[in-house]
């Protein structure tokens, strides 16, 4: 089942998105910001909360002079490393305390600093290598069911109340968790702290909240005899920061946009840009799939309307994560089943869409997202939906499957909606298996003649995107019809310009390490 | 007086569906827990038509009954804000006639809350089903705030920027978030003086009109609203106030 396509035009396409990111690139890598600074501190194991639940990584950053935060904040808590002796964590505790300041250290030769750093960056890299090595032992041993690997979401609030849903929707069929967030989370400039049990639409993000799925999740694995994901947001003011956490603690997915949080959270395009870059170095080392958000645009505007924005977002997604170090088996690049039930043909030009997707990206783990926009308190109908949805990802080969849920407009799924969502789509996707290969697309058909027009109109969005550069394009409304100003949003007093001898001793690793 | 039952296919048969999880391993036993507990419920007939295991101590279950219950259809009473049924044009030339200038309104999310989708279908030039949103309308002024709004800054937008008419969404409802956050709203609103010059309206996919007005709010729209709906209540709404001389 191959549509015919201009395979000139796709490369066309890949060569507009490397003109776009690159300008990019070069901005990325003078500065920094507050989050990809955190990242270093929790990197180093530094964790925990001080004076009014202020997290120590945001303490000590905070608290840096204008001259050592453009240093970066690995030199100056070094400094204090090489001083006091301490590790890491105890040093960070003896911040929060005030026991002592990053400040008073100054005077620590910037080569004794480096060299008393080192052990707790390699300590750190040991750690996340080991991790990405259990994975990988345990995928052996325990391996997954054929994609698309069904994937659901646990988002009642409370950890404990989730891990209870997640062990209860892998038995029923889930291979990929998500732990949904709290909804106001991608907006704080900070990581909350500990087991958390109160929530609004889901679940804070917190290192503890990360183990304790992972670890029942782990156990569920062992059971089913299949190993079972976990995934996140890292996503919004803490991107690399919940980076940081899911690597620590072993989990396989995270969403991570690169344009995301810009259009649709109002979060500062610098400060996105340089974060989605070590968030993605981070992502490639650790060995986590990312998957990227292009459900957005059809969720928030025409989905037939903007299937050529979606392809163009995906060639920039996948460009920004080519230029962070990630291979292509990482980058689940998004589209979702979002075309109105009520068009005639709606379900070819999903195909066209799903279809068009899997053979520009032949390598990608793609990510395919349900129905929502269109699903409303008729459970019925929903579940028909969600049932035209499953055929179209088991023909086209999606391979990250978010499992539609017949109460999507109503509520958080309760336990046996989520049952009933894992049992349409094996239904579905057992009895359809071979559909795909089995059938071929009528030559200059609705479909093939649909994929055709989405590419074209997506390799002209390139251009116009290339001419005016990635930013003023976003300021001009180009993606999504929304505009956003470039020094503008959210987060954008704590992106820095980069002194000559700003020092990150993990993105030099990372940089080494994707050589 | 109009006695009414659910309808299977007789007359005052009473039949209705239902479906739930019991946090209990599946057995013979626990179906007829599940048609027990349904009895309990008041219903009668039951029949449970489906029941399994769908994880480690949870098991789930399909039952018909029917109820015994009835309800004179008659005696209930749910205002619907949607009474003036006018075109975008009507609507133009209704606030021409009977206020001379733009309505100002402004709509948010209010709280955490992220999702625009409602709010954006009311607004956004596009519109929804086909019904243009406020956006596209001569006589509106329309200000959309977006997403996560907090109550304090919108009822200070509203205050700066002379508002005629709000319009909160709410989509999360989880333990009542939604309800909390449209309490906050009207209540700044009478704090600062401002309720009664301000045409207040709530909507999401579980507001109703009955629950917004024992809230406080001048209407409340749910599922399937139309930008039409919403325009000819306020254009309405706020031509009474001004006959009204407030």
């Amino acid at each position: 089942m191959e549509l015919r396509i201009d395979t000139a035009l796709v490369i066309r396409c890949r060569e507009l998105a490397a003109a776009i990111t690159s300008p990019v690139s070069d901005f990325i890598a003078a500065h920094s910001t507050v989050a990809v600074e955190r990242s270093v501190l929790r990197l180093l194991g530094v964790d925990g909360v001080g004076p009014d639940e202020i997290p120590v990584p945001n303490l000590i950053v905070d608290a840096l002079v204008h001259e050592d935060r453009a240093r970066g904040v690995a030199l100056s808590f070094a400094k204090a490393l090489a001083e006091t002796g301490l590790d890491p964590r105890a040093l960070g505790e003896a911040i929060a305390a005030g026991r002592v300041t990053v400040a008073q250290f100054a005077t620590v030769p910037d080569e004794a600093a480096r060299g008393a750093m080192r052990p707790f960056v390699d300590a750190a890299l040991a750690r996340v290598r080991a991790n990405r090595a259990e994975r990988d032992a345990r995928l052996a041993e325990l391996p997954q069911l054929p994609p698309p690997l069904l994937y659901v979401i646990v988002a009642s609030g409370n950890i404990y109340e989730d891990r209870t849903a997640a062990v209860a929707a892998a038995e029923a069929g889930a291979q990929i968790i998500a732990v949904i967030r709290s909804t106001g989370q991608s907006l704080l400039d900070f990581v909350p702290f500990g087991p958390t049990t109160e929530g609004f639409g889901g679940t804070y993000a917190t290192q503890e909240n990360f183990r304790i799925v992972r670890e029942a999740l782990d156990e569920v694995s062992e059971r089913l005899g299949r190993y079972v994901m976990l995934t996140n947001y890292a996503s919004g003011l803490c991107m690399p920061e919940i980076a940081t956490m899911a690597a620590l603690e072993r989990l396989d997915m995270l969403l991570n946009d690169s344009m995301y949080g810009i259009l649709f959270r109002d979060i500062n395009m610098k400060r996105t840009f340089i974060d989605q870059h070590f968030s993605r170095m981070l992502n490639a080392y650790s060995g986590i799939i990312i998957n990227t958000g292009e459900d957005n645009y059809l969720t928030t505007a025409d989905a037939v309307e903007q299937a050529p924005a979606v392809l163009a977002s995906q060639f920039i997604n996948e460009e920004f994560a080519h230029r962070a170090g990630m291979p292509d088996r990482q980058i689940g690049l998004g589209d979702a089943y979002e075309i109105s039930p009520d068009l005639e043909d709606g379900f070819l030009y999903q195909v066209a869409q799903a279809q068009l997707a899997r053979q520009v990206f032949p390598n990608a783990p793609l990510k395919y997202m349900p129905p929502t926009k269109h699903m409303t308190g008729d459970i019925f109908k929903g579940h028909l939906i969600d049932a035209m949805f499953n055929l179209t990802s088991v023909m086209t080969h999606q391979t990250i499957h978010l499992c539609g849920m017949l109460t999507e407009a109503i509520h958080t799924p309760f336990l046996a909606d989520r049952a009933l969502s894992i049992e349409n789509a094996r239904y579905i996707m057992n009895t359809a298996r071979h559909f795909g290969e089995e059938i071929s697309f009528k030559p200059n058909g609705i479909v093939e003649r649909r994929a055709q027009a989405v590419l074209a109109d997506c390799a002209a969005l390139l251009e116009r995107v290339a001419d005016l550069g990635l930013m003023h394009a976003i300021e001009a409304a180009v993606f999504a019809d929304v505009s956003r100003p470039p020094d503008g949003g959210r987060g954008f007093d704590g992106v820095f310009a980069r002194a000559d001898d700003y020092w990150n001793p993990f993105e030099e690793a990372l940089l080494y390490a994707a050589r | 007086m109009r006695l009414v039952k659910p309808y299977g296919d007789t007359m005052n048969d009473g039949k209705v569906q239902l479906s739930f999880a019991l946090p209990i391993e599946w057995s013979e036993a626990a179906d007829e827990a599940a048609r027990q507990l349904v009895a309990k419920m008041g219903f009668i007939d039951v029949q449970v038509v489906e029941g399994r295991s769908i994880a480690t101590g949870f098991s789930t279950f399909v039952v018909y009954a029917s109820t015994p219950q009835s309800i004179d259809a008659d005696a209930v009473k749910a205002p619907s804000a949607k009474t003036h049924a006018m075109s975008m044009d009507e609507i133009d030339a209704y606030v021409r006639d009977h206020l001379g200038r733009k309505i100002r309104i402004a709509g948010a999310c209010i709280g955490t809350d992220a999702h625009t989708v409602g709010i954006d279908a009311i607004l956004s030039m596009k519109g929804y089903k086909g019904d243009y949103g406020l956006e596209r309308y001569h006589m509106f002024e329309t200000f959309n705030l977006g997403s996560q709004v907090a109550v304090e800054d919108f009822v200070r937008f509203a205050k700066d920027h002379a508002i005629d008419a709000m319009l909160a969404s709410q989509v999360v409802t989880q333990k009542g978030s939604d309800l909390k956050n449209f309490t906050s709203l009207v209540e700044l609103l009478e704090a600062e003086g401002l309720r009664d010059r301000i045409v207040l309206i709530c909507g999401g996919p579980r507001v109703n009109n009955l629950m917004a007005s024992e809230l406080g709010y001048d209407a409340g729209f749910g599922r399937g609203t139309v930008p039409s709906e919403v325009a000819a209540f306020v254009a309405t709404s706020l031509a009474g106030m001004v006959r009204a001389g407030r």
